[in-house]
């Protein structure tokens, strides 16, 4: 008998966004959706799992939903229920439920959401995860979780944020915003904001689900393979970037034997992949950054002027402070820490730890040891995880002076 | 079909002089006659500055009128419209109209109960 929770998992978003387009309102989705699944803790141990789990998930919950509006009815409703059973009574094939999918995604990342809340719904709708778990991703108590997906599904109900995949002319922007969506999802999990844990491997993993379902439901988007292959290749790392007792492993120090190879032939297949259709944005570049890392045996291997070539690209394409650090650091390798620093002493980004921690690093090889304690103690009273303190005060312990 | 209000957010002070603000007011005519074809206007009004407000409150029967406006803000509401439109998407996309013609920002709030 194949694990009830996982195909609870697997088929909770498949369910809810068939039933959403059904019943036309998320929470009633959803609560069929229960239904279903609680008929199939009841059934499944006796009867046997059936053939189709996901479809008889979704089968059942429209009858549930059928059997609601029956009892509850009033006339309105009972016409609503026998459009019901009239709407494609065979289990909806797989291309229909690829559009409800889709239509699920780009509602819970609309732009008229809080942030937070794209975030919590689509781990929620799409991605299955329970309230509990979504709460535990974000480290806020459930309560507070459920109040901010109540709240975030009152407005997608009362303003009437619409069901649907956007027009062309919108999709674009409003495929920038799922992409973000699920990239935020990686990155706090790859580098957690708060916690003792670097990594948050649930988050990870929620995030190359994610990815690999929205590549797999637009695979023509070269943004949104360049997104899945950014978190792949990040995705190979995790083993090799965080050390035995916890510590953080930064990329020259990794033992890249511990790369996950699959993971990384993977990546750079895609990277290579859209690149060749030659509409290269963000997420891509980025991706095929982290695919020259990849290539390269050892640190010192690393083609560091092909990874400023694409870091000038990509300040093009997206300019800002973070960007600029970044590249910065690829500078300090290409031209050397004096050209480096000066583009960091440029800059602005306030109320981060990264600025600060890059001086201290471009200061230290500098031999300007007293400057880069003074960066380092800048930095340590700006990061939020312990793991990312020890490493700096690591580093700190390592220049001359106190 | 739903209704939403679009609220005109304006910065407090003077109204900017007539060589700024005529072409502003033909654009916003020229977002409402469309609105109008498209059969999405309900009703839209510009208002007096807030210091010409005046509000009337309940107190234990009685009625207190006081000098307004109710809430003092650096910015406040100078004008709606009222929109139908199928969804959010919809209102929205009158909404960049509007922001686009007054150069301010809107604010797109959806109608609960309308003609109540």
């Amino acid at each position: 008998m194949p694990d009830v929770e996982a195909v609870f998992r697997e088929s909770y978003g498949r369910a809810v966004a068939v039933l959403t387009r059904l019943l036309g309102d998320i929470d009633a989705a959803e609560e069929a959706v229960q239904d279903a699944f609680l008929t199939a803790v009841q059934r499944w141990p006796a009867e046997g799992v059936p053939p189709s789990p996901a479809g008889w998930i979704v089968t059942t919950a429209r009858n549930r939903a059928i059997d609601r509006v029956r009892r509850e009815s009033t006339r309105t409703d009972r016409y609503r229920a026998a459009a019901l059973l009239a709407d494609d009574s065979p289990p909806p094939e797989e291309g229909a439920v690829r559009d409800d999918r889709l239509r699920m995604l780009f509602t819970c990342c609309h732009p008229a959401l809080a942030p937070a809340a794209r975030v919590a719904l689509t781990l929620r709708l799409v991605g299955g995860l329970s309230t509990a778990e979504v709460a535990h991703a974000f480290l806020v108590p459930e309560a507070t979780m459920a109040q901010r997906l109540v709240r975030a599904k009152a407005k997608i109900r009362d303003a009437r944020i619409p069901y649907r995949v956007p027009a062309e002319a919108d999709l674009p922007d409003r495929l920038a915003g799922v992409l973000a969506v699920v990239h935020l999802v990686y990155t706090e999990g790859h580098t957690a904001s708060s916690g003792d844990r670097l990594v948050r491997t649930d988050l990870c993993a929620e995030a190359v689900r994610l990815a690999r379902e929205l590549a797999g439901l637009m695979p023509d988007e070269p943004e949104v393979l360049g997104l899945l292959a950014l978190v792949l290749l990040a995705e190979s790392r995790r083993a090799a970037r965080v050390g035995p007792d916890g510590s953080l492993v930064p990329l020259p120090e990794q033992d890249r034997s511990l790369w996950d190879a699959a993971l990384v032939a993977e990546g750079q297949e895609l990277v290579r992949r859209c690149l060749r259709r030659g509409a290269p944005g963000p997420y891509q570049v980025q991706a095929a950054i982290q695919a020259v890392h990849s290539d390269a045996a050892t640190a010192a291997d690393t083609d560091w002027s092909q990874v400023l070539a694409l870091y000038d690209h990509l300040v093009a394409l997206t300019p800002g402070p973070v960007v600029a650090l970044n590249r910065a650091v690829a500078v300090a390798e290409v031209e050397g820490p004096a050209a480096a620093l000066a583009l960091v002493e440029a800059l602005d980004l306030p109320r981060t730890h990264l600025l600060p921690a890059v001086r201290a690093d471009l200061l230290r090889r500098l031999g300007r040891d007293a400057e880069a304690a003074a960066a380092y103690d800048e930095a340590l009273a700006l990061v939020g995880t312990s793991v990312e303190r020890d490493f700096l005060q690591r580093r700190r312990a390592g220049v001359a002076g106190t | 079909m739903p209704q939403y209000l679009l609220s005109l957010i304006q910065p407090a002070g003077e109204a900017p002089p007539p060589e700024v603000l005529d072409p502003i007011m033909r654009d916003v005519a020229a977002v409402t006659a469309a609105m109008r074809a498209a059969g999405a206007w309900v009703f839209s009004a510009g208002l007096h500055a807030p210091e010409t407000a005046t509000v009337v409150r309940p107190a234990g029967g009685e009625f207190l009128v006081t000098d307004g406006p109710y809430v003092e803000a650096k910015e406040h509401v100078g004008g709606f419209t009222v929109v139908e439109a199928e969804d959010l998407d919809a209102a929205l996309a009158w909404g960049r109209e509007v922001a686009r013609a007054t150069t301010l920002p809107v604010e797109v709030r959806p109608v609960a109960k309308p003609g109540v």
